[in-house]
């Protein structure tokens, strides 16, 4: 890691306005809540939570896909919104979830990973043709599969395709949404080694966005922990898994199922489901879910409380209970 | 929970095939299968898309594709032959005496009925009583399962409710009729971590219950350590392992195996960063005549004679099997230089 950073969110804030019927009013809902986050060069950044607590729209807007309705993301040190299309695509590009829907199935790989190089209008036909191959090489595929079909790989294969196509522009950040999430186990494997080879050797900047904390624990330098749209812990990731700070975090982790025959299934109660994202709990909103729940956490926001590299948002931590005993 | 506090075998399958009619020939789905699971038990069903669990699955509860033919040797359900038994007998009892949760909430509840009307047809149609009792036990199963307002959640349809509570739907909805199997086919893969582990707190106090038999098909070892009495695992169609859950996870016998626990990155034992051991390869095709051992073309130890003819899944021990050769796996890294440029 050099230092430098490469990728930054100030105070960044999506509201998405939801129809809610013909003759009331659209009702607002808040899908990412003042997320701060700087990403160093070289580093790899899981991002992990629920469905629904914003994980996704944060990915959107970091590639550009999406503006922010707050706060500014900055890349390489310009804001996103001044930055054209074309450029940002350079530098930032995402891997998909689901290789099965992400690549176009009447197209062959040779077609689907030059495309990039197509609409930037990079190098001639042979040139383009070099480059192809030169990335196939590198993501573990056989050139003869030039000019197969999508339908005709397996889902590993298919992956290697959209990493292909994402490194076409010799990219500074990939964003990958839930890379490994609808592959088998041992392509799994194969395809997280591939993204940390790419890494070291491309000098690559990552994002994962999951919810397979493993793999996070595997992959990422730094974990930030989001619920509904904030993000309610974040840091090292051997810090942070070694010492969850935060209750829901901890909760995620005692969640994950290691294969160990010793252990039964985890006991823990996690209250009702995840909150309608419309209509936020006040206070703390994990508090209708939270085995720690104090009276402060239905009233007042936790405050956001920093310390070197890591951040965690709850009353248990911001002294709020001190006051209340005190 | 002990063998003695179990009860006996309530299904016992012996040489289950099935076959595909496809248009390269014909694809083995399934190939010779044996299994049992005991009153009680749970009996995991590990592997990899395309290994055969599903179609095994399938199989048991008579919901196969019309294309693919299906033979066994032996398929008893509470010692009732089901080899012999017709369309209509079986249709009896399914949802009766054997019950399915399958993957996907979403698609496999019907989105045009409600969650009530879709409940008490089961109950219904096996003729266990009247409109007004159907419609009790399916209040008392949804809260059972943890739902609460079933009164009301009874008259919802799939689309008001997440997908955690559509699992739980789902559940309660086997339930109906007391079955004495359930088979679950990857029941928690849609669902967040957090739901995942309740949904399986829920099945597993629900089969200690009532004791069910429990058949979990997964792909999570993680699922199948916590919940498993003993696994199965599947590759290519063909059981390549069997045995007690902490047997086979402390010294799997065959290279599949072995492969399958390297490559999941575990919090607290593989090192952050580290390579993690992926399986090189892909898994064979299924059509055509199956020669040698299935797995032998991405196996790190394969020999010769796991060319020359198919292997046969060995004994070897106390309810323990493994379809390999080898009596032990050689302490040598799984992706050695055998496969050196082919492992990417």
């Amino acid at each position: 890691m050099s230092g430098e950073t490469i990728l930054e969110c100030r105070g960044v804030g999506r509201v998405f306005a939801v129809r809610s019927g013909m003759f009331t009013a659209n009702r607002r809902l808040r899908a990412v809540d003042d997320v701060d986050l700087a990403l160093e060069r070289g580093e790899v950044l899981a991002i992990v939570g629920e469905s629904g607590c914003g994980k996704t729209t944060l990915a959107r807007m970091m590639l550009g896909l999406l503006p922010p309705t707050s706060g500014t993301i900055l890349v390489m040190g310009r804001p996103i919104v001044e930055i054209d299309r074309a450029e940002i695509a350079r530098a930032v590009q995402p891997v998909f979830q689901d290789p099965y829907s992400s690549l176009n199935p009447r197209k062959t790989l040779a077609s689907i990973i030059a495309l990039p190089l197509d609409v930037h209008g990079i190098g001639t036909g042979a040139e383009r043709r070099r480059r192809v191959e030169e990335l196939m090489e590198l993501v573990g595929l056989p050139s003869r599969l030039l000019y197969v079909y999508p339908s005709q790989l397996s889902g590993g294969q298919r992956q290697r395709v959209a990493i292909a196509r994402a490194l076409a522009m010799k990219p500074r950040i990939v964003i990958c949404d839930e890379p490994t999430s609808a592959l088998d186990v041992s392509v799994q494997a194969q395809i997280l080694n591939l993204l940390q080879d790419l890494r070291r050797e491309l000098d690559l900047t990552l994002v994962i966005v999951s919810h397979n904390l493993a793999v996070v624990e595997h992959m990422a330098d730094r974990v930030a922990v989001m619920y509904l749209g904030r993000i309610i812990e974040a840091g090292a990731t051997a810090s942070v898994f070694a010492r969850p700070r935060h209750p829901y975090t901890q909760t995620l982790l005692e969640a994950v199922l290691t294969p160990d025959t010793s252990r039964g299934l985890p006991e823990f109660v996690l209250g009702p489901g995840f909150p309608n994202p419309l209509d936020p709990p006040p206070g703390c909103t994990f508090h209708p879910r939270c085995p720690r729940a104090m009276p402060a956490c239905s009233s007042a926001r936790p405050a956001t409380l920093r310390e070197g590299g890591s951040l965690v948002e709850c009353h248990l931590y911001d002294g709020a209970a001190a006051m209340k005993a005190g | 929970m002990t063998r003695a506090e179990r009860g006996g075998p309530v299904l016992q399958v012996e040489g289950l095939t099935v076959e595909i009619d496809v248009p390269a020939g014909i694809l083995h789905a399934v190939s010779d299968v044996d299994l049992h699971v005991d009153q009680g038990e749970t009996l995991c069903i590990v592997g990899e898309s395309g290994c055969g669990k599903t179609m095994t699955a399938l199989a048991l509860m008579g919901l196969l594709p019309r294309r693919a033919r299906m033979r066994a040797e032996r398929l008893e359900l509470e010692g009732r032959d089901l080899v012999a038994a017709g369309r209509q007998q079986l249709a009896a009892l399914r949802g009766d005496r054997i019950a399915m949760i399958f993957q996907d909430p979403m698609t496999s509840l019907n989105p045009v009925y409600t969650i009530g009307n879709q409940m008490e047809e089961i109950y219904l149609r096996h003729g266990k009583g009247s409109r007004k009792e159907a419609r009790e036990r399916a209040e008392y199963l949804l809260a059972k399962v943890g739902i609460a307002a079933p009164r009301s959640r009874r008259e919802q349809y799939p689309h008001q409710l997440s997908g955690g509570l559509r699992q739980r739907v789902m559940i309660a909805m086997t339930l109906m009729c007391e079955p004495i199997v359930i088979i679950a086919d990857e029941p928690t893969t849609a669902l967040d971590v957090t739901i995942q582990a309740q949904v399986l707190h829920l099945l597993s106090d629900l089969q200690k219950e009532y004791r069910m038999a429990l058949v979990l098909i997964t792909h999570d070892l993680g699922v199948v350590a916590r919940m498993a009495d003993r696994v199965m695992v599947m590759y290519a169609g063909q059981v390549v392992e069997t045995g007690a859950v902490e047997d086979v996870f402390a010294a799997p016998m065959h290279p599949y195996t072995k492969g399958l626990l390297d490559c999941i990155p575990v919090p607290g034992k593989t090192q952050p960063g580290a390579k993690l051991g992926a399986i090189p390869g892909m898994v064979p095709s299924l059509v055509g005549a199956l020669e040698g051992c299935q797995f032998r073309g991405r196996c790190a130890y394969a020999l010769p004679a796991c060319a020359a003819s198919p292997v046969p899944l060995r004994e070897r021990g106390p309810g323990r099997a493994s379809r390999c050769l080898l009596d032990s796996i050689p302490n040598a890294p799984a992706t050695g230089p055998f496969f050196a440029g082919v492992a990417r």
